[in-house]
């Protein structure tokens, strides 16, 4: 290989594996500093003093809640709307809109997600700050992502599979329901469940709809407040009187976050990989 | 023609991609229980012909016809006739020229037809897989393993498993669009044979780019140029005396 070659072959390299090392790095510190607190105690504890002492389950099971619920909002509404934009919807301008508008969904940014649901859920619905006021507004977040990786995954089975389904009398539904759906769906519940690692960690949108500062009591019913992991980590890192003091509770706290997500993103490899199997290509 | 019953029958058909004429003003009667080969230079219309026959163009967006295609004396195109889109293609089963099998096992491809006609019960199914996969002629080679993936099948094997599948919904009608242009010599003549046994039962129509395969297995030959039809005929007249100076350049590789 001539040198130049063997240069450029190298900067692309480093450049990739410094991905590697910044991930790694704030990976690291966060296990470093947040595996010491990480106790039984800690996890199935409410906290005490502001969040100083005790633990953190309320916010633990308030994420659980609210991603649970945008789940069970967003993902059949995108992929139902991903089938329609895939296999029914025609070419027109009305599509066309649909499509745009879906693309600058995805473009606004969450905190205006969180003004749209104080508006419509909280106030003018009257849910008040609530896991559904929270949940339907994370719903409506992720629902782009949903939208458009459940889109790709049905461009990926091959027209052929619909042709020949359709050439013995099947439906367009049973086509799709029985020789397009199965093949797809790996990759749409992988897209959705990545979507959904993205609704856990967010802040901005359930500040304004859901998320209560200091509330230690589990929640009972779908229109009580709840804490949440990521606005409980912003109050402890910002706005607690004792910012300091807490510092080790803060690490805690987004180790646990973090765990929380990959195991979304597992949940959604393990799928892939189970669905994979089942059909193979 | 004579003493044949007519099949299928086309009637001043126009087609249209959008804007761009495909098909101009066929007339073609296509005998009962006979293998008609469509042939002609690519892109000369003979596969959207074709695909005319179980209506497989509705399903490409911005297309348009104009006249009628019958089968059976009945205008398969009608909005309210009396054949819906689903029994028609129950009628008219289709090969393509790619082998499409489904990610499934042997014998779930061979089930899904009939499954999606209304039949649930497993030992009807058995007898359906099994007297499919012997009409084209795949039991042999695949009997002990119908729920391995069909995926595991070779190219050949794959073709006839996908005419298995055709036959499973037990149509009068198959469609062939050039079935065994993927495939090697050896695989193409047993497609062959087994065209040679099924036109007993079948009437097929069979779209073809290689001009031996008409003249081994075909009883008619339509010769198609450029959206029209040039020259219809039983094959053996076609390939030695047609009536058209443009199907004897091609059939003698003048053109095409």
């Amino acid at each position: 290989m001539p040198k130049k070659e063997k240069v450029i072959t190298w900067v692309l390299r480093l450049i990739t594996y410094s991905i590697v090392v910044i991930i790694g790095t704030i990976l690291f510190n966060i296990v470093k500093n947040g595996l010491p607190v990480l106790s039984w105690e800690f996890l199935s504890q409410p906290p005490r003093r502001s969040g100083a002492e005790g633990g953190i389950l309320p916010a633990i099971i308030g994420t659980i809640y609210l991603v649970s619920g945008a789940i069970i909002v967003a993902i059949p509404l995108g992929m139902a709307t991903s089938i329609y934009l895939t296999e029914y919807a025609s070419q027109d301008r009305f599509n066309r809109y649909v499509r745009l508008s879906i693309i600058t969904l995805a473009g606004v940014p969450s905190i205006v997600f969180g003004l749209f649901g104080l508006g419509l859920f909280v106030i003018f619905f009257g849910f008040g700050a609530s896991i559904l006021s929270g949940s339907l507004t994370l719903a409506f977040m992720i629902l782009p992502t949903i939208i458009v990786s459940s889109e790709e995954a049905l461009r990926a089975v091959p027209l052929s599979l619909r042709e020949g389904s359709l050439a013995l009398g099947a439906t367009r539904w049973q086509t799709i329901y029985k020789n397009v759906l199965p093949y797809a769906l790996p990759g749409m519940f992988t897209g959705s469940i990545l979507g959904v690692g993205r609704a856990a960690g967010e802040t901005a949108p359930i500040l304004l709809t859901a998320a209560a500062f200091f509330l230690p009591k589990l929640p009972t019913s779908i229109f009580d407040q709840v804490m949440a992991l990521p606005y409980h980590l912003y109050i402890l890192a910002t706005q607690h009187p004792e910012v300091h003091k807490v510092l080790p509770k803060q690490y805690g706290t987004a180790l646990v976050l973090v765990l929380l997500v990959l195991t979304f993103n597992l949940t959604a490899i393990f799928l892939r990989g189970h669905f994979r199997k089942k059909y193979k290509w | 023609m004579v003493n044949e019953t007519i099949k299928l029958e086309s009637k001043n058909l126009n087609f249209y991609y959008g804007e761009t004429q495909a098909l101009f003003n066929i007339n073609l009667q296509i005998p009962k229980n006979r293998v008609t080969a469509l042939i002609g230079p690519s892109g000369c219309g003979k596969s959207t012909f074709l695909r005319m026959y179980n209506r497989m163009n509705d399903i490409i967006p911005g297309t348009h016809h104009k006249g009628s295609i019958l089968i059976d004396s009945d205008d398969i195109y009608l909005e309210k006739g009396s054949m819906d889109i689903v029994s028609l293609r129950k009628k008219v089963g289709m090969v393509f020229q790619k082998s499409n099998p489904f990610p499934k096992s042997i014998w779930e491809n061979i089930a899904y037809g009939p499954k999606i006609h209304g039949i649930k019960d497993n030992t009807k199914l058995e007898a359906i897989v099994e007297k499919s996969l012997r009409g084209s002629a795949l039991w042999e080679e695949v009997s002990d393993r119908l729920h391995q993936n069909a995926f595991g099948l070779s190219g050949g094997q794959q073709q006839r498993l996908c005419i298995a599948r055709a036959l499973a919904v037990e149509p009068e009608i198959l469609l062939m669009d050039e079935p065994a242009s993927a495939l090697d010599p050896k695989s193409t003549t047993r497609i062959e044979n087994l065209i040679r046994e099924l036109r007993e039962n079948y009437t097929i129509v069979i779209v073809t780019h290689n001009m031996q395969q008409a003249a081994r297995i075909s009883y008619y030959t339509a010769f198609f140029y450029e959206g029209k039809l040039i020259e219809f005929g039983e094959t053996e007249k076609i390939f030695t005396k047609p009536d058209q100076q443009q199907t004897e350049d091609y059939i003698t590789g003048r053109f095409g």
